[in-house]
């Protein structure tokens, strides 16, 4: 559905994007994940045929971008970071603008607002002025916009930043449902929402793919051993010699605080439920046990140390 | 509807819900009906002094008296105000981010700038109507020739257009439209100066070429009644080359 090859962008002296190549298979949700200024924008916009690339080339249900813009604009629905409003008119008006724009007969034009109005959860607000919408209902506005002439590819930049954790909720669950209907790219910085609803994370760091894979495996590949952070009440001097005879653990040391430890375990060995019953039955008292999960932080540190790109 | 009449539709819409529009009207009429009420006053203190010196009905031109002084001070009011009805047109859109909807959408570039360029003509020639209440009720009092009058107001209506596309391509270079106002106040400046500086070189080369460039030399011409194809070429390409300009401008804007 999406072929990306050997795309390269400058901004003057800038390369924002330095020779990526991707594909993107029919039906498939990814996600484009890195820290700011990585170059998910900027690979976006030119998906979108809004700016060309430098070099490459970018085809999209099989139309090249820069050869037949029409047919490709025809396929997209985009989302931009900021969502693109008229904050004078009102979310009706807005939207049978964009309807128009994006050449929907009258007739169409009239089914897929009543379809997108509903789904968007926006018809309360239909006869509202935008300006007067708060941030949840204008990125629902800037959504529907995307999806009105049915597109089947939709490029969302950061759909969910600026949002409380209840309209994240319902963003995500919109975009889950679009899911298998439509190809879906989306950008973020949160490796828990890839993971929540993507079944391919593609991780851009300085223009640069360094690494494509399902969100799993590539949690699992980074976490080569677990870390578990343990607290006692009462600390017995046998106890971090009976922890380190438990199966699967590697390294054991004393934490920075008085009464805690560090247990550095095998990746896949679950070390927890032997861990507790021995910490009971020798009777240091159990306060506190958990793991340290995986950040995008550490994602990044890993992936940006290796010279070649992972794949 | 065709995407340019939707982009017409659309700016228009923003056009009356904004205040904008309402203030510089109102300041534009207001000017404009004080001048004309200076220059009847002062057309009818002329005959009444003529009637008094020659003690017979004295016979003034009114053409001459007040409509041409007045479409000349309106010329110099559109200078003023007209980049502000243009500044927003693609400052806005730029400032906003709706610019990649416009251009990631299957409308042509062409269509985007014909359907703005058109939109704030209809806005203005609106505006340009309402002032034609002056002739009408001075038609009610006085007689004078409507035929200048009417080519005057051909004028006002070619003079404003052509403001209108520099200010259009002007509002295309930035995304703030303070900077797009000055622009385009500054580049219809430019044109008058222009004028001025061609008497400077005579009836030379240059000194044509410069005065064919200003739009003083065709605008003149016009309000005195002349209705000739040398101007009406000359404001109708100016405003192509400007469309061409907005156009390319938005086009570098994409490519940078």
């Amino acid at each position: 559905m999406i072929d990306v090859k050997h795309v390269t962008k400058q901004y003057g002296q800038v390369t924002a994007l330095d020779d990526i190549s991707f594909s993107i298979h029919k039906g498939e949700t990814v996600a484009f994940l890195g820290p700011n200024g990585a170059g998910k924008t900027t690979t976006m916009r030119i998906l979108t045929g809004f700016m060309p690339p430098t070099s490459g080339t970018v085809q999209i249900a099989g139309f090249d971008c820069l050869e037949e813009p029409w047919e490709v604009k025809k396929h997209i629905g985009y989302l931009p970071e900021t969502p693109p409003l008229y904050l004078e008119l009102t979310v009706q008006e807005y939207l049978i603008f964009v309807g128009r724009i994006k050449r929907l007969s009258p007739d169409q034009l009239h089914e897929r607002m009543g379809i997108i109005v509903n789904q968007t959860g926006l018809t309360e607000v239909q006869g509202r002025v935008i300006g007067h919408l708060s941030r949840g209902y204008r990125q629902r506005v800037g959504l529907a916009q995307a999806l009105l002439h049915n597109p089947p590819v939709l490029i969302l930049d950061e759909p969910t930043t600026g949002l409380d954790p209840n309209q994240i909720i319902e963003i995500r669950d919109l975009i889950k449902n679009l899911g298998g209907s439509h190809t879906i790219i989306l950008s973020t910085h949160l490796l828990a929402e890839a993971a929540a609803i993507c079944q391919k994370v593609i991780i851009i760091h300085r223009g640069q793919i360094v690494a494509i894979d399902t969100p799993e495996q590539l949690g699992a590949k980074l976490r080569q051993s677990e870390i578990l952070h343990l607290t006692v009440k009462q600390p017995d001097p046998s106890l971090l010699e009976a922890l380190r005879k438990i199966s699967g653990v590697l390294h054991v040391s004393p934490g920075t605080k008085p009464n805690t430890y560090i247990l550095e375990t095998e990746a896949g060995e679950d070390a927890r439920d032997e861990l507790t019953k021995l910490v009971v039955t020798c009777g240091a008292g159990l306060l506190e046990l958990h793991t340290q999960t995986v950040g995008l932080e550490d994602v990044f540190k890993v992936l940006t140390k290796a010279e070649k790109p992972i794949d | 509807m065709t995407p340019a009449q939707t982009i017409i539709a659309k700016e228009l819409r923003s056009y009356f819900v904004s205040p904008v529009v309402y203030v510089i009207g109102a300041i534009f009429l207001a000017v404009v009906g004080l001048l004309s009420y200076q220059a009847v006053a002062n057309a009818s203190n002329q005959a009444l002094r003529l009637m008094q010196l020659q003690n017979t009905y004295a016979q003034l031109n009114l053409n001459e008296m007040i409509f041409r002084p007045l479409f000349q001070s309106m010329n110099l009011i559109l200078m003023i105000i007209l980049p502000l009805l243009t500044m927003r047109l693609f400052a806005e859109e730029r400032k906003l981010r709706t610019f990649e909807l416009l251009l990631t959408s299957p409308i042509g570039v062409n269509e985007i700038v014909s359907g703005k360029f058109l939109s704030v003509v209809i806005v203005y020639a609106g505006l340009l109507s309402l002032t034609g209440l002056i002739p009408l009720t001075l038609s009610a009092y006085a007689t004078f020739d409507w035929q200048p009058v009417l080519l005057g107001y051909l004028a006002l209506l070619l003079q404003g257009s052509l403001m209108l596309s520099i200010g259009l391509f002007a509002s295309a270079l930035t995304e703030n439209q303070i900077i797009a106002a000055f622009l385009s106040f500054g580049l219809i400046l430019g044109l008058w100066v222009l004028g001025a500086l061609s008497t400077a070189f005579g009836d030379s080369t240059l000194g044509n070429f410069l005065s064919y460039l200003s739009f003083t030399e065709h605008y003149n011409r016009l309000i005195r009644g002349l209705l000739n194809v040398k101007d009406l070429v000359y404001y109708i390409s100016g405003m192509a080359f400007m469309w061409f300009a907005a156009h390319q401008a938005i086009d570098a804007y994409r490519w940078k």
